[in-house]
């Protein structure tokens, strides 16, 4: 049995960051399964909570994550064209409940993002459920919980935490 | 007081059908200053709804043109508006975000207030004299004015101002419109937003009842739902936009998009349908066949003056904001949905929800970079002096996609101002 290492784990996680700052957003869509979800709850939410019966920001299944992704590369997507500079920090990592083929890991983050001579903090934890598949690890679930009291100044998740 | 009669004067021209509006009322200080006198501090401000507060006990915080307030139901059922600071020496004496209390205690000296804001107890009370809180001072103090409709609650600090369903006036009808989807309650639903937008208040009221900007600032939106199998009826963006006097104003139309309230989708399949055909056949029988059509299929965007949100459209958005500063404001939104609604409507509500509205959706952050945008345009107002609010001047009844509905914000925001400058 193949079992999840921190190294690994870590080295998948600083490659996501990568194509997230690198606008490589197709190649960060295909590291997530097709079952995928996406969530950023709101910040005054339980931890339990779930979009089902209260509002988040961001709750996307596989399918409306990759029209997020289209959209994102679009001119349209007036927030974010001209695109921003972001650089996604990713720290603190644990794995938590290693499986066989799954595991569940925990991650701090720090994500900057500049547009218009602003630049805003993200701030929070994110947890991922990770799978192993052929072609090498994928996310079959990341939730961003944000540790802020509001989005105040940000105003905004128009990137991809 | 300055004399701001000149930044403020709308330039109005009925025969050539012109209504501009001034950039420097984005940006100039002393109208941020004299908004907050004649505005904020002269105006119904919503506080909070009735759902967030179902159990006795209940409070909520928060904060409205810059005060901070309780929001509570106190043990006897009553639902008060009270001033977050201690009558002592000011604190803030409830510090939570949201909770259930029958007390709430100062921590700086330990004064103790019951749920319905009397002192009932304070540390070292025989150092006072006998009678002390006689005349009720040491009581949290009330907001001046508090006031309901149909679960709506609102403030003012003037205590002089009209009574609410006279300030609301024709808007009640749109309120009802709303407040009447459920017969259990409308309630509202966990997970607040609260974001920010670098600009001033005023262009977020306009943007909220907007609807000229969709077809290009939201084509991206639009897109996604074209792009996305029974996501659309076979409805146009057709309607009107409304005056409705003392500075409300509404846009009532038919969209494509489902409601869950009652225009069915093809991509919420067959149960959906049955399920949205058994909510329209409830409203048919409490409200007859023509107003049930109205609640179910109509889209309104409605502006309670100056900055109350009723937005029932793919899911319904309360919305309230506050400028700090003139290129700054706060923004705070909820979703309302009728209390009984199945698992499957509620599910359906939230997504529609939060695929278009709010920070993380498909259209609200191009709102904020468009109004961004243009707060970052008034840079150059000493060249280009003038906004446009013409559209749909000329006509009789004015479409959605009309601005009439803007004209009555602007218009009702300059006479306010005018006569406090006139009075200093």
């Amino acid at each position: 049995m193949q079992t999840f290492t921190r190294p690994e784990v870590e080295d998948f996680l600083f490659h996501e960051a990568a194509l997230l700052d690198d606008w490589r957003l197709d190649e960060w869509l295909a590291l997530f399964t097709d079952d995928a979800r996406y969530e950023v709850p709101a910040t005054d939410l339980d931890k339990d909570a779930t979009p089902e019966r209260s509002l988040f920001y961001i709750a996307d299944d596989a399918f409306r994550l990759g029209e997020r992704v289209k959209r994102l590369q679009k001119k349209t997507a007036f927030s974010e064209y001209p695109r921003s500079k972001t650089r996604h920090l990713v720290s603190n990592v644990r794995i938590l409940e290693p499986g066989a083929d799954t595991c569940r890991v925990a991650t701090a983050f720090v994500t900057y993002r500049t547009k218009g001579g602003h630049t805003d903090t993200y701030i929070g934890s994110s947890e991922y459920a990770l799978v192993r598949q052929a072609t090498g690890l994928r996310i079959r679930k990341k939730r961003c919980v944000l540790d802020l009291d509001s989005l105040r100044p940000q105003g905004r998740v128009s990137i991809l935490l | 007081m300055k004399d701001i009669s000149k930044v403020i004067k709308l330039h109005v021209d009925k025969e050539r059908q012109l209504f501009k509006v001034p950039r420097t009322s984005f940006v100039d200080t002393d109208v941020f200053e004299s908004e907050r006198d004649a505005i904020f501090n002269r105006c119904w401000l919503y506080l909070g709804h009735a759902s967030e507060l179902a159990k006795p006990g209940q409070f909520v915080t928060r904060t409205v043109a810059g005060r901070n307030l309780i929001f509570n139901r106190d043990a006897g059922g009553k639902i008060n508006a009270f001033m977050n600071t201690c009558p002592h020496r000011g604190a803030t004496v409830c510090r939570d975000r949201a909770g259930t209390a029958k007390n709430f205690q100062c921590f700086y000296h330990g004064w103790v207030f019951g749920s319905d804001g009397k002192l009932k107890d304070q540390p070292g009370k025989e150092s006072y004299c006998e009678g002390f809180n006689d005349q009720g001072g040491a009581d949290l103090v009330p907001a001046p004015r508090h006031e309901a409709y149909r679960g709506f609650h609102f403030i003012a600090f003037d205590k002089d101002i009209v009574d609410l369903p006279t300030y609301l006036g024709n808007a009640r009808e749109y309120i009802d419109l709303v407040a009447d989807q459920s017969e259990l309650g409308m309630t509202i639903l966990g997970g607040t937003q609260e974001y920010s937008i670098r600009a001033n208040w005023k262009l977020l009221v306009e943007n909220s009842i907007d609807g000229y900007h969709a077809a290009t600032t939201h084509a991206s939106y639009l897109d996604y739902l074209k792009g996305t199998a029974g996501s659309l009826a076979a409805v146009g963006i057709v309607g009107v936009g409304r005056d409705l006097g003392n500075g409300h104003g509404v846009i009532e139309y038919t969209a494509p998009w489902g409601r869950p309230i009652g225009q069915w989708i093809p991509a919420w399949g067959e149960q959906g349908k049955a399920d949205i055909e058994k909510i329209v056949a409830g409203l048919g029988e409490r409200f007859g066949a023509e107003r049930a059509k109205r609640m179910a299929l109509n889209n309104r965007n409605l502006l309670i003056f100056p900055n109350l949100i009723i937005n029932d459209i793919m899911a319904i958005t309360v919305r309230t904001f506050y400028p700090l500063a003139p290129s700054f404001l706060h923004v705070n939104a909820w979703t309302l949905a009728p209390a009984e609604e199945s698992a499957w409507a509620r599910k359906s509500r939230l997504e529609n929800f939060l695929e278009f509205l709010g920070p993380g959706g498909f259209a609200t952050p191009d709102d904020v970079e468009a109004l961004q945008q243009c707060q970052a345009g008034y840079e150059n107002l000493r060249e280009a002096a003038w906004n446009d609010i013409s559209k749909g001047m000329g006509k009789a009844q004015p479409a959605a996609d009309d601005e009439i509905q803007m004209r009555a914000f602007w218009t009702e925001w300059n006479r306010r101002l005018t006569r406090a400058n006139t009075a200093t």
